[in-house]
């Protein structure tokens, strides 16, 4: 299988094929959480929208035999929770964070349960598009197949990052993130704001896991998600809020994923769980790095429950 | 070039219970057409409650709201805008984090759905010209001054063509030569006939001032009104405090001694990380106030927060007595150390813990309450905070009431009783009295200057004006974290102050 010809290439080429596949479900439930944050609300609950959103697509897809569709329910299933989220929190004195942590598990376990006969078919995949066409080498090629949703995906960072400047929504999700007391003052209502913003983050969530069940690892079994639903919302924290650098964390996540798998593939075993761990430590490190007790972290929304 | 007259604006009859509570009790309030009309009254006389009502926020018990002549129903704000009414808030409306321009075009009613900032822009600067003052556009609210902020508030109401604009409090936040420069401008535009002003106020100069006429409540009633002319500061004081008794200030005496708490060279930083205390050295002497002159932001809040522990000095000593001091407990209470913080819910009280309890927070694990430092006695806490309830006049149900409850004139004499009720060698006080009545005012004024004649050494920073020549004998000015100005209070010159406050 392995290439000889290219040697320690693999490495390198293996991460960048990493980061592309691996970082999709990072950067949708990233940018959904920070179209969340920004208008003042943090849903922890996106790791269950996540794996929710990747049992429907694959449930969806198996019976209609078209993988959009089965996307298209995903986005869906999200956008439900996040208005379950948003409605829930909308009542007075409920902490927005309680509440995540308590979809986070009702997601997850309402899929297992929903998913238990799904674990056997096997539904229709998403398609890729091969960049890699030009060249000779496999592991290139392997790396150059992309799927559509990262496409969409990268694109939708700097279109979010136009949008929270030049759009109306955009706007009024930043003055309902920034301060509600304006937002109410000018006569709007700052629940309504944050229900739709919840709702539109679910349904980015939502499509992460399809991308999961559809495409990487593409199947349905209980162990799909490790944690990348939290790790992006984490990811949103010291991408400060900005969409553009929540492509470039995803990116940086999905190749530190990689990296294990990638040095096994050329014989370096040792170490195998702690490269594994890779995305983790970065996460430590990043925020060691940007943290300091004497001042509060810049960019953040001021009505975020953990910034007031 | 503009077509719309001022509109007036009458309450009648208004009448607003929260449950038992009644806030508004059968108030009238008329503001003709093109005047500049005060409202004045204390804390918790009614005054924002009436404005809330006559902009939609409350729904009135009883009583009905005329606009331009015809009663009108205000269901909430937005119908009040639509009818051309505005409202300048106390606490700002604008987003810190968003540009000037963002913010006036965020206001408008309808905002496009895709902003296109080039044309925009244009608009703005064309609004802007025509206007008697300016504003950064493309500057972040949260970079701009207090007083440009209030500006901004201003021009937003001006920039959606309301007409009749109701300002609470609108010159708390800014210097005398600021409010000055503000209200001068309203002034002239009600003159002009583009507007009718109502003014929350508790200044009795600026009523003086600018105002027409003038509307006085007191605990939810009418208690006086008329054109400003026919009234002077000491009737509409009697009108707004009644018959209630105040506590009588102690004249001033005695020298002051030693040197008692030294500031040396300190620096501090914000939440955010700036520098907000720079290189900043201050003596201050036993019966001595110092006062700390200075709009709200300067680096204030950080200074009394080192002195107070709540925050790490960068550099710089702070000496006590001539002991290095680090706000430590031991050290506080050795010096006999006193701190009256601002917000002192939020700084010095436990708010869902009993009043007793809160009296009681610098001594409770020591004798008399307790025993061995960790059986606490219960009847201790009793005995003590029903002696301080009682010498402090504080007004609560039972001493066992969590302080949070208690109104905030009354958590500030809790404070006042814990901090001041025994010998006291250093005090430090952030605007003690910001936001409270004439009686809790007099009342803490009062004992500051008791403290003062007993020697203590005082260090009083207020951002009213009034209050620190009230009572210091030495007065600085703090700009951009540093101190910029020093004179003695007897011949202090308000302009000179102002001046340095500004940053000139």
């Amino acid at each position: 299988m392995a290439d000889g010809s290219i040697g320690l290439w693999t490495v390198p080429l293996a991460v960048l094929g990493g980061a592309i596949r691996v970082s999709t479900p990072f950067l949708f439930v990233s940018l959904g959480e920070c179209i969340t944050e920004r208008s003042g609300r943090i849903n922890l609950g996106l790791e269950g929208t996540l794996v929710m959103g990747a049992m429907s697509a694959y449930g969806i897809s198996y019976l209609s035999g078209s993988p959009w569709l089965g996307v298209l329910a995903a986005g869906l299933t999200g956008a439900l929770f996040g208005a379950l989220h948003a409605g829930i929190c909308s009542l007075p004195r409920v902490n927005d964070i309680a509440v995540g942590i308590a979809l986070m598990l009702f997601g997850t376990g309402l899929a297992f349960y929903l998913g238990k006969p799904l674990i056997e078919p096997t539904a229709a995949r998403l398609p890729a598009i091969d960049f890699g066409w030009w060249s000779d080498i496999p592991q290139l090629r392997a790396a150059l197949r992309i799927n559509v949703l990262f496409l969409i995906g990268v694109a939708l960072a700097p279109l979010l990052f136009w949008a929270f400047r030049t759009t109306r929504w955009g706007l009024l999700i930043r003055t309902a993130g920034e301060s509600a007391d304006a937002a109410r003052a000018m006569g709007h209502s700052v629940l309504l704001i944050r229900l739709r913003a919840t709702m539109a983050g679910g349904f980015l969530a939502g499509i992460g896991g399809s991308f999961l069940s559809l495409f990487y690892p593409g199947s349905w079994n209980e162990g799909l998600s490790s944690g990348q639903g939290i790790t992006a919302v984490a990811l949103v924290i010291f991408a400060r809020w900005d969409p553009m650098l929540c492509l470039w964390a995803s990116l940086a996540f999905g190749g530190a994923a990689a990296l294990g798998p990638a040095l096994q593939s050329v014989g370096v075993t040792s170490g195998y769980h702690l490269f594994n761990a890779a995305p983790y430590i970065l996460t430590l490190l990043i925020m060691i790095i940007t943290c300091s007790p004497k001042r509060t972290l810049s960019g953040a929304p001021a009505e975020l429950s953990i910034t007031r | 070039m503009r077509a719309d007259p001022p509109i007036g604006v009458e309450a009648i009859a208004m009448t607003m219970r929260f449950g038992d509570f009644t806030a508004l009790d059968n108030v009238e309030l008329k503001v003709r057409p093109g005047s500049f009309h005060a409202l004045l009254g204390e804390n918790g006389a009614g005054k924002s409650t009436l404005v809330k009502c006559i902009m939609g926020y409350y729904h009135p018990t009883e009583g009905a709201i005329l606009i331009g002549g015809r009663e009108r129903a205000v269901h909430n704000p937005k119908d009040a805008h639509a009818l051309g009414l505005g409202m300048v808030y106390q606490h700002f409306t604008l987003v810190p984090a968003m540009t000037v321009a963002e913010n006036l075009v965020l206001a408008r009613d309808h905002v496009p759905a895709v902003v296109d900032w080039t044309k925009e822009r244009d608009e703005l600067a064309f609004f802007l010209s025509r206007m008697p003052f300016q504003v950064p556009l493309n500057a972040k609210v949260a970079d701009i001054s207090a007083g440009e902020r209030q500006k901004c508030e201003i021009l937003k109401q001006l920039y959606l063509k309301r007409r009749f604009l109701i300002l609470d409090e609108p010159t708390s936040v800014l210097t005398p030569g600021e409010a000055d420069e503000v209200l001068g401008m309203l002034k002239a535009m009600v003159q002009a006939g583009d507007l009718t002003i109502l003014m929350i106020t508790h200044k009795f100069r600026e009523v003086m001032a600018f105002a027409d006429e003038v509307t006085i409540l007191r605990r939810g009633k009418l208690a006086g009104r008329g054109p400003v002319t026919e009234l002077t500061p000491d009737d509409m004081a009697r009108m707004m405090i009644g018959a209630e008794q105040l506590t009588v200030q102690p004249a001033r005496t005695g020298e002051a001694g030693t040197i008692r708490l030294e500031l040396d060279s300190i620096c501090a930083r914000d939440d955010a990380g700036e520098i907000a205390v720079s290189d900043l050295s201050l003596a201050v002497r036993a019966g001595e106030i110092v006062g700390i002159a200075g709009v709200s932001g300067n680096g204030q809040r950080q200074l009394v927060e080192v002195l107070a522990g709540q925050r790490e000095a960068d550099s710089g000593a702070i000496r006590v007595s001539g002991e290095a001091y680090h706000a430590e407990r031991e050290e506080m209470r050795r010096h006999k150390m006193s701190l009256l913080p601002e917000e002192p819910l939020k700084n010095a009280c436990v708010g869902g813990m009993s009043v007793a309890d809160n009296i009681a927070l610098r001594e409770f694990d020591r004798a008399p309450f307790a025993r061995s430092s960790w059986w606490l006695s219960r009847t201790a806490f009793r005995d003590n905070a029903k002696q301080k309830i009682a010498r402090y006049k504080i007004k609560t149900r039972t001493p066992e009431t969590p302080i949070a409850a208690l109104s905030g004139g009354n958590v500030q004499r809790a404070v006042l009783a814990r901090e001041l009720g025994h010998d006291v060698e250093v005090l430090v006080a952030a605007n003690p009295c910001f936001g409270l009545d004439f009686a809790a005012v007099a009342q803490i004024h009062a004992e500051i200057m008791a403290a003062r004649n007993r020697g203590a050494a005082v260090l009083l920073v207020s951002e009213d004006l009034d209050e620190l020549l009230e009572l210091s004998d030495r007065l600085v000015v703090m700009f951009h974290g540093r101190l910029v100005y020093e004179t003695r209070a007897s011949d202090a010159d308000l302009t000179e102050i102002g001046r340095h406050m500004a940053g000139h």
